[in-house]
């Protein structure tokens, strides 16, 4: 099982309450404890979980977002702050395509829109798999999760109590029941990936 | 008989004579002189191109050979002036062609602009070497084909921050081969993709080429190709700072601006990956300008480059640089004159980058021949502005935006009165002052108290009464030009001091409590002026003198009233219910 102690992960607010989205600064190929996140989660500022999160510790994006827990958007008044449309215009624009550049790297494979689908790897595992960060609401139900879809490679594959756990992570289950061999995909990186995880749309 | 001085000697005199108020001067001393200069006058500059026609700028002074108009009003650039509102060149350029055939150069500010203006432009002036465009609308990328194509002697083309319709990049392949007469050249608003091996050929055959001023579509992978081709270059604007970090790229790079020995001047920076700044910093001992006003860097990676600029003298940033890196500026950049900070995110109520006041007081501290500040930030106080004023008694300008409108002194909850007071008593050259944050009546009393020098005044949600404008309009001895927004000053004020907006370029009033009757009276008083009512309600004629006007441009003119206004402009003077 990976220790995700080592795990850099950075949770930064949005100061444009923009949806989640995820960005990868990679040199080379990922391993999971490798890869650096800077996720943007959107929070409902009606939302009484909101307070919970409040009590997790936020550390500032690389990309220069907003630092404060839900940051209040200023009624705007017409030309005020005195900034030209041009400086306002080119801040957006900057702004807008690092967040595509972002969503990009995140959808690449087929991602559906607003999911947030990290590449996650075991030492040893014959192919890697994708979470929808977006599923889970603590870092317990992710650890939980991951746990899960790895389990099998240390039960073993054959036992059926592995097999079990890993058709319940599956969305291929018939597939999967009749046969020893699971499909597999090689992405962009070079990694074998397990089909299914990241929706067809 | 006496014996009068030859003409040829006091022109020859007057050749030497440049700036614009005293060539004025010297055309008030006699009649002759008068004549004289008038035939010699080759650069004439028109603030504002209402205050006279074209046809009476001919008429005295017919032998120009540079022209310089200034159109809409400063709070343009800030939205508050609506579109069709006029400023526009092409009255200027008809009259122009005919009178001027040998005109060279033409620099407008805040004018439209029309592609049959440039066009005009192209190939009535067969001499024609500078254009410059700042701030200007009204034009596309066809306009600046023609430029390109027909000025076979263009030196200089300058479109700084104007509004480009761009419909492509072709225009710059539009420049004849036998075009090698450029020095200066600035696309950096326009958005679409130049031909790139036009572009090069183009740097490749003007050898004196000083400044150039990319758009963000020239990649960075490229741009150590054009900087091999143009190593004389003294001010480079990048394009795109971004690329895939591969250090043969990176190192590509920084040999080529290594060979740049005369750069003194960079800008660009959008889209910045740090990976590739130190790419720059072999010249930065050399240079003496730096804008960084769009580089979403942070405050380490903004330090590192100016701890390496000793020599700086002009630095634009974003308010990441952050109060630490300000004082590393105030010890490293002793040479600094003017410093301006931008805010990377505006519009949050709060502070997402830790620069406060502390920044600006350290840079007032160690930077001594500081003159020009504009500083966005969030929180000032009065002791802040009192230690500035102390430390830099030489500003000449000083701009000062804390966000929220109307915010106090965050320490002690007052009004900012007394620090911008230590601003106008202890900076007596001052001659640009804007204010924000609260402000009482009691700042004006100070600034038309002290303020003798200040030459342009910008004022927002501030005041208490008519009194706040009264003693600006009757104590600011030199004052040129007044913005107000969102004040709560009336007609009182304006009423009682009508002859002194005969004594300034022009007067803007907006979301202010001036009444229409006000305006009427004040057209009325002052035939000279063109009192301008903006008011896009659409009901002028039936409002009664009592409610409150929008807006209010008050400017002197010779040339009365003018015919281009639209339909939701109305000059008092020629409202169709007054009668004289």
């Amino acid at each position: 099982m990976e220790s995700f102690d080592e795990t850099e992960l950075r949770l930064g607010l949005p100061g444009d309450g923009g949806d989640a989205t995820v960005a990868m600064h990679t040199n080379g190929k990922r391993g999971y404890d490798e890869t650096v996140m800077d996720l943007k989660l959107k929070l409902s500022s009606n939302d009484q979980d909101t307070k919970n999160d409040q009590d997790k510790k936020v550390f500032c994006s690389v990309v220069g977002g907003g630092c404060s827990v839900n940051p209040p958007t200023k009624a705007q008044v017409v030309g005020w702050p005195p900034l030209r449309s041009y400086r306002k215009n080119m801040m957006s624009v900057q702004k807008k395509s690092s967040l595509s550049r972002h969503e990009e790297v995140a959808n690449g494979g087929g991602g559906g829109g607003g999911a947030a689908f990290v590449k996650v790897s075991m030492d040893g595992a014959p192919y890697l798999r994708k979470v929808d960060l977006k599923m889970y609401k603590s870092y317990q139900d992710l650890s939980d999760a991951l746990g899960n879809m790895f389990s099998s490679f240390t039960i073993g594959t054959c036992g059926s109590q592995g097999l079990k756990d890993f058709m319940n992570e599956s969305k291929l289950m018939d597939l999967l029941n009749n046969s020893d061999y699971v499909p597999t995909y090689e992405d962009k990186d070079g990694d074998w990936m397990l089909v299914g995880d990241v929706p067809w749309e | 008989m006496a014996l009068s001085f030859p003409e040829e000697v006091l022109e020859h005199v007057f050749s030497f004579i440049t700036s614009h108020t005293d060539r004025n001067t010297v055309s008030l001393v006699c009649k002759s002189w008068y004549e004289i200069e008038r035939w010699c006058r080759r650069r004439v500059f028109i603030g504002n191109c209402y205050a006279v026609s074209p046809g009476i700028m001919i008429r005295r002074f017919p032998e120009v050979r540079c022209v310089e108009l200034k159109g809409k009003p400063h709070f343009a650039d800030f939205n508050l002036v609506p579109d069709g509102w006029g400023g526009y060149f092409y009255p200027w350029v008809c009259e122009m062609s005919r009178a001027y055939p040998w005109l060279e150069e033409i620099r407008l500010k805040r004018m439209v602009v029309s592609d049959e203006g440039l066009e005009l432009v192209s190939k009535a002036f067969k001499n024609f070497k500078v254009l410059v465009l700042s701030s200007c609308e009204g034009f596309s990328t066809d306009g600046l084909a023609a430029i390109a194509a027909n000025c076979r002697n263009l030196r200089e083309l300058d479109l700084r921050e104007s509004e480009v319709e761009d419909l492509s990049g072709h225009w710059l392949s539009h420049f004849p081969d036998s075009c090698t007469s450029l020095q200066s050249l600035n696309m950096s608003c326009l958005s679409s993709e130049v031909s790139f091996s036009a572009l090069q050929r183009l740097i490749a055959r003007s050898p004196n080429l000083k400044t150039l001023r990319l758009n963000r579509a020239v990649p960075l992978e490229k741009l150590s190709t054009l900087l091999h081709r143009a190593p004389q270059l003294v001010e480079l604007g990048t394009g795109a700072y971004s690329a895939e970090a591969r250090p043969d790229v990176c190192s590509n790079l920084a040999e080529a601006f290594s060979r740049c020995k005369e750069l003194k001047g960079l800008s660009g920076f959008w889209d910045v990956v740090p990976f590739y700044l130190p790419a720059i910093y072999s010249v930065c001992s050399r240079l003496t300008s730096l804008n960084l006003s769009y580089a979403t860097i942070q405050s380490p990676d903004v330090t590192k480059i100016v701890t390496q600029c000793p020599n700086l003298q002009s630095l634009s940033v974003l308010d990441y640089i952050e109060d630490t890196g300000l004082n590393a500026l105030s010890l490293s950049c002793k040479d600094l004159r003017e410093l301006r900070v931008f805010p990377s995110d505006p519009f949050v109520a709060d502070a997402n980058v830790s620069l406060t006041e502390q920044g600006l007081v350290a840079v007032s501290e160690g930077c001594y021949k500081l003159q020009s500040v504009l500083y966005f930030c969030r929180q000032m106080s009065n002791s802040a502005l009192t230690t500035i004023a102390k430390n830099r008694p030489n500003l000449n300008c000083f701009r000062l935006c804390i966000l929220e409108p109307r915010a106090p002194d965050y320490l002690t909850l007052e009004p900012l009165d007394n620090g911008f007071g230590a601003i106008v008593e202890n900076c007596k050259q001052l001659q640009r002052l804007s204010l924000s944050g609260l402000l009482t009546d009691r700042v004006f009393e100070y600034i038309g108290k002290r303020a003798k020098k200040l030459e342009m005044l910008s004022i927002a949600f501030a005041g208490d009464s008519d009194l706040g404008l009264h003693h600006v309009l009757s104590g600011c001895d030199s004052l040129r030009k007044l913005e107000i927004r969102d004040c709560p000053f009336g007609d009182k004020a304006l009423l009682a001091n009508v002859s002194k907006l005969e004594t300034m370029r022009s007067l803007w009033m907006s979301s202010c409590s001036v009444s229409l009757g006000a305006c009427k009276r004040l057209s009325q008083k002052m035939p000279r002026l063109n009192v301008e009512v903006i008011d896009e309600q659409g009901d002028l004629d039936s409002r009664p003198d009592s409610s409150p006007v929008e807006k209010l441009y008050v400017y002197r003119t010779v040339a009365g009233p003018r015919l281009d206004m639209p339909s939701f402009i109305r000059n008092m003077a020629q409202n169709p219910t007054y009668m004289r």
